[in-house]
């Protein structure tokens, strides 16, 4: 239909916060599909993939990682000025990641047992989502996020349309693939009923409980999931509460839904 | 013989069910039926009878699900599993067509390559799939993808003469018996009563023919006319099963139950428990709403429209311009039963809810229909000061 | 029968309507819907986008032409909003139950429209003016957020030349230039020169105005059953199969979108029904 090599190419920049760079490999992991997206997006900034870095604005940033020292904060700030769509990708960019198990501790007090020279550690006492420093347009969950779902968002911004990427629980995937519920049929605890789907429900397939790490089922305005409903069941399955909140605090700890299912929950003894 | 034969009711023993399928099969049928998989009875296809779930039973309850040795050869010793035939005719996703760049729209062709026989439809799974009959094929405008997948259809219906704990198909006068729908029915008598040569504990059927095309089968299969005291000890032994439905619901009045309980504070009773999974959506054999994706490649240039079972629990569900109607966990349990117990009526004609009590064993958190029929009728002002008396709860 | 492929048509006309509302003329490419009544409407797909239910603001029989007027608030409308002359979109149905004409022969026609609510109820308006004779007084009572989202500011403006038809205007805010009323469409009911028992009134906007709106009629002696108003559900099909427009008792892509009031007030103050 259209010359793609008239036209400009719309930009797409990929920056990492504080993470693994797990969801960053993800993009590169898209093998098959790589060389269709270069044809239809400038990749200017991704320094897994290469070391030239093209000056912006970018119509779409990815942003991995959780915001965890002061000039993240203002480096985040920087790219949402001059990115048209910001796309927070992963757990921690979503929900402060597995290093915001910080904020149920005292940073300070880890700091000074870690790290030999504790004063050259610039860090926030608390670990958290793009989406508390700046406006976020979408954000894809997961520890790591599902390949799948980063090409549908990739296709839906380029396209124009809303991306297909279901607010639902993990347990719709299990259904739809046939994986009996491990929970019912098993008795394995499973954060499943509560956890947003995307991964196609992976664990489950393998006869494990969902760990959550797409975190809470969450719409904006919507109430939050009903976290303490299934907190309830996994205690009736004879689960102790300092692991039920260690179940639910992982990933997506930031994600009050989970930080705060179980009302007493045994904060800073978290490890 | 010495006993008077039931007419048309016939009796064989356990490995007709082999040739039973491989009849099946070599007509061309992709045979689905029970078999044990994931510590569950499942359905899949399967190449020969041996696969069926010999010796396994379930235990069922609110929320617990669990396989367990029977001590004797059935079958058929199990009730509803977490799968229903809904999965073969209605599937979870389902490609309507495609179109690349300016070519024209094309159908896809999801048509299974062979017409599929269901062995081991419970009855209150053949109420399920003559409600789907209704709500997908009946409408003004019917669903063609269900109607290719459900046409031809050869049903083996299997009644009930053991229900489990979660079930109430009695009160929904959906079974333990197997009234209409099906080609071939069977009921599995593990007494060794009419066994020609087997023992108690192995598995002897009636089978009767309920269609023209049964009968064609049944004229291949080595069984023998049943006498009639056999037949009417296989009636009293479904009869008896009625009455040991572990659950019911009232067979009267859910329809007005739900219309008066809008505003029931009991929603959020409900809410505070449901953690708005969707499971009782999926696994019931008669919950039918989808939703579509539109899907293009990187350029655009090849789109596709997909079809995938959703469900009033998904917040997007209800969603027009400006939000969704339903948000709350309140309005969204409220939407499922009243649409299952009432308000089907007026959209389908009948009840949506066939008594197979899926929705109560696969619910994660253990939520449980008929409990909470019977609190709304025990909390609504016309029924206070008699609570209880109708409003049976699980025994 | 109608199936589930959308059939292909080509964009003829793209009239601008306000700033974010279009009305587009749409011609069949290869075979074209069967025929509409007024008051139905169509799933219109944005290939590689979606699919969104539209009502028919008009029909151009006999070559199958269809005018649909769309408001720009989410991707597909977006997408619809700029679709070119030229370009093609799909279209399945027409859907639904359409507006009940037959009711109001002999009698008071009042129409009452909110915003972008013009263009389902245009076909009613149509079909009166075909048969004016047949009816007795014709009202049109328009409502916007302000002057600029007047959809069919032309043919209103014609409408006003008419010496039999009473036509009124408002808008919610304005500035000083606008010399028209102002204040919620219901003020407007003060003035209507009907005769209420002799009513048929047909009400399309927003929910909210509509129920203002039904209850204002009934208020003056309207009966609830001469009152049509036509409701806006998530639709995903069109044809009763997908559920997602349950209202109540109702598929409203089928028992709809056109109801009366008296089958659907109680239902319509249940919060989040």
């Amino acid at each position: 239909m259209t010359d793609t090599s008239a036209r400009r190419l719309p930009t797409l920049a990929v920056w990492k916060f504080t993470s693994c760079d797990g969801c960053q490999l993800t993009l590169l992991d898209c093998e098959d599909e790589l060389l269709p997206l270069a044809g239809q997006v400038r990749i200017a900034h991704f320094l897994e993939a290469s070391r030239e870095s093209l000056p912006g604005p970018y119509d779409v940033s990815l942003v991995e990682g959780s915001v965890s020292t002061p000039d993240e904060i203002d480096r985040l700030k920087r790219i949402r000025e001059v990115s048209g769509v910001l796309v927070a990708i992963g757990a921690c960019a979503t929900a402060g990641g597995i290093q915001a198990l910080r904020n149920f501790a005292d940073v300070d007090e880890f700091r000074s047992v870690v790290y030999a020279r504790p004063e050259y550690v610039q860090t926030l006492d608390r670990s958290t989502p793009a989406s508390a420093h700046v406006r976020v347009d979408f954000e894809l969950r997961g520890c790591p996020i599902d390949k799948r779902q980063l090409l549908e968002v990739l296709t839906a911004y380029l396209v124009g349309r809303k991306p297909n990427i279901p607010r639902h629980s993990v347990c719709f995937e299990c259904k739809a693939r046939g994986t009996t519920c491990v929970m019912v049929a098993h008795g394995t605890p499973c954060l499943g009923p509560v956890t947003q789907a995307g991964c196609g429900a992976i664990c489950p397939a393998y006869s494990r409980g969902c760990f959550g790490c797409f975190g809470p089922v969450a719409v904006d305005g919507a109430p939050a999931a009903n976290v303490t409903g299934l907190v309830e069941r996994l205690r009736a399955l004879r689960m102790a509460d300092d692991d039920i909140v260690r179940a639910l605090r992982t990933f997506n700890s930031a994600a009050p839904e989970f930080s705060d299912a179980v009302p007493d929950g045994p904060s800073g003894r978290t490890r | 013989m010495s006993t008077p034969t039931a007419a048309g009711v016939s009796v064989m023993d356990v490995s007709a069910l082999c040739v039973l399928v491989d009849v099946l099969r070599d007509r061309g049928y992709a045979v689905i039926g029970p078999t044990v998989r994931d510590g569950a009875i499942v359905l899949d296809e399967l190449d020969s009878a041996e696969r069926l779930p010999f010796g396994w039973g379930v235990t069922l309850d609110a929320g617990t699900y669990r396989l367990r040795r029977r001590d004797d050869g059935a079958a058929f010793g199990h009730a509803a599993g977490p799968q229903s035939w809904k999965s073969y005719v209605h599937p979870a996703r389902e490609r309507l067509w495609s179109r690349d760049g300016d070519g024209p729209v094309v159908a896809a062709d999801e048509t299974p390559r062979r017409p599929y026989a269901f062995l081991g439809v419970r009855p209150c799974d053949l109420r399920a799939l003559g409600i789907l009959d209704r709500v997908l094929g009946q409408g003004r405008h019917p669903d063609q993808g269900y109607a290719r997948r459900r046409d031809g259809v050869f049903i083996v219906a299997v009644e009930c003469i053991e229900p489990g704990r979660t079930c109430f198909c009695g009160s929904m006068g959906s079974g333990p018996a197997a009234e209409e729908g099906y080609d071939l029915a069977l009921t599995e008598l593990l007494d060794g009563s009419g066994s020609v040569s087997s023992s108690p504990g192995t598995p002897t059927y009636l089978i009767r023919s309920g269609s023209p095309a049964g009968t064609d089968v049944l004229a291949e299969l080595p069984a023998t006319p049943a006498d009639a005291e056999l037949v009417a000890h296989a009636r009293d032994a479904v009869d008896a099963a009625a009455e040991r439905m572990g659950r019911s619901l009232p067979a009267d009045g859910l329809r007005e139950l739900m219309v008066e309980n809008r505003e029931s504070p009991h929603w959020d009773d409900v809410a505070a428990r449901c953690v708005t999974c969707g499971n009782c959506t999926m696994v019931c054999p008669t919950c039918f709403c989808t939703t579509t994706e539109d899907v293009t490649d990187l350029t655009g240039e090849h789109a596709e429209r997909w079809r995938r079972w959703d469900s009033c629990f998904d917040l997007d569900f209800s969603y027009i311009h400006g939000g969704s109607v339903r948000m709350s966990g309140a309005s969204r349990y409220r939407q499922w039963i009243t649409h299952k117990l009432s308000t089907w009526h007026d959209q389908f004609g009948s009840t949506g809810c066939v008594g197979c009590g899926r929705c109560i064993a696969w619910c994660p958190v253990g939520i449980d229909i008929t409990e909470e029929v019977a609190m709304l009728r025990a909390g609504s002002p016309d029924e206070r000061t008699t609570a209880g008396d109708g409003a049976e709860g699980p025994r | 029968m109608t199936t589930a492929l959308p059939l292909l048509y080509r964009v003829h006309g793209r009239e601008v309507e306000t700033y974010d509302t279009v009305t587009l003329t749409l011609e069949p490419m290869d075979g074209s819907l069967p025929a509409s009544a007024p008051g139905q409407f169509t799933m219109l797909t944005a290939f590689g986008i979606g699919e969104v239910p539209i009502s028919i603001s008009g029909t151009a029989a006999p070559d199958g032409r269809l005018a649909q007027t769309l408001r720009a608030v989410g991707a597909v409308t977006r997408a619809l909003y700029h679709a070119t002359p030229g370009s093609v979109v799909g279209l399945r149905g027409p859907y639904g139950v359409g507006w009940d004409l037959s009711a109001a022969r002999g009698r008071d026609v009042v129409i009452v429209a909110g915003g972008i609510g013009i263009a389902p109820v245009w076909p009613v308006l149509q079909a009166v003016l075909a048969h004016r004779r047949v009816h007795r007084r014709v009202t049109v009572l328009i409502g916007a957020r302000t002057p600029r989202d007047i959809v069919f500011g032309a043919e209103i403006a014609e409408l006003r030349e008419r010496s039999d038809v009473h036509v009124d205007i408002t808008v919610d805010q304005a500035s000083n230039e606008w010399l028209g009323r102002t204040g919620v469409v219901t003020t407007l009911l003060a003035d209507a020169p009907i005769d209420p028992e002799l009513t048929d009134a047909y009400v399309c906007g927003p929910e909210v105005m509509m129920r203002f709106t039904a209850d204002a009629l009934l208020r003056l002696g309207v009966p609830a059953g001469r009152i049509q108003l036509t409701l806006e559900r998530n639709m995903r099909c069109g044809g009763g199969l997908c559920g997602h427009c349950q209202l109540g008792p109702y598929l409203i892509c089928r028992d709809g979108p056109v109801v009366t009031y008296d089958r659907t007030a109680d239902l319509l103050t249940v919060r989040e029904l």
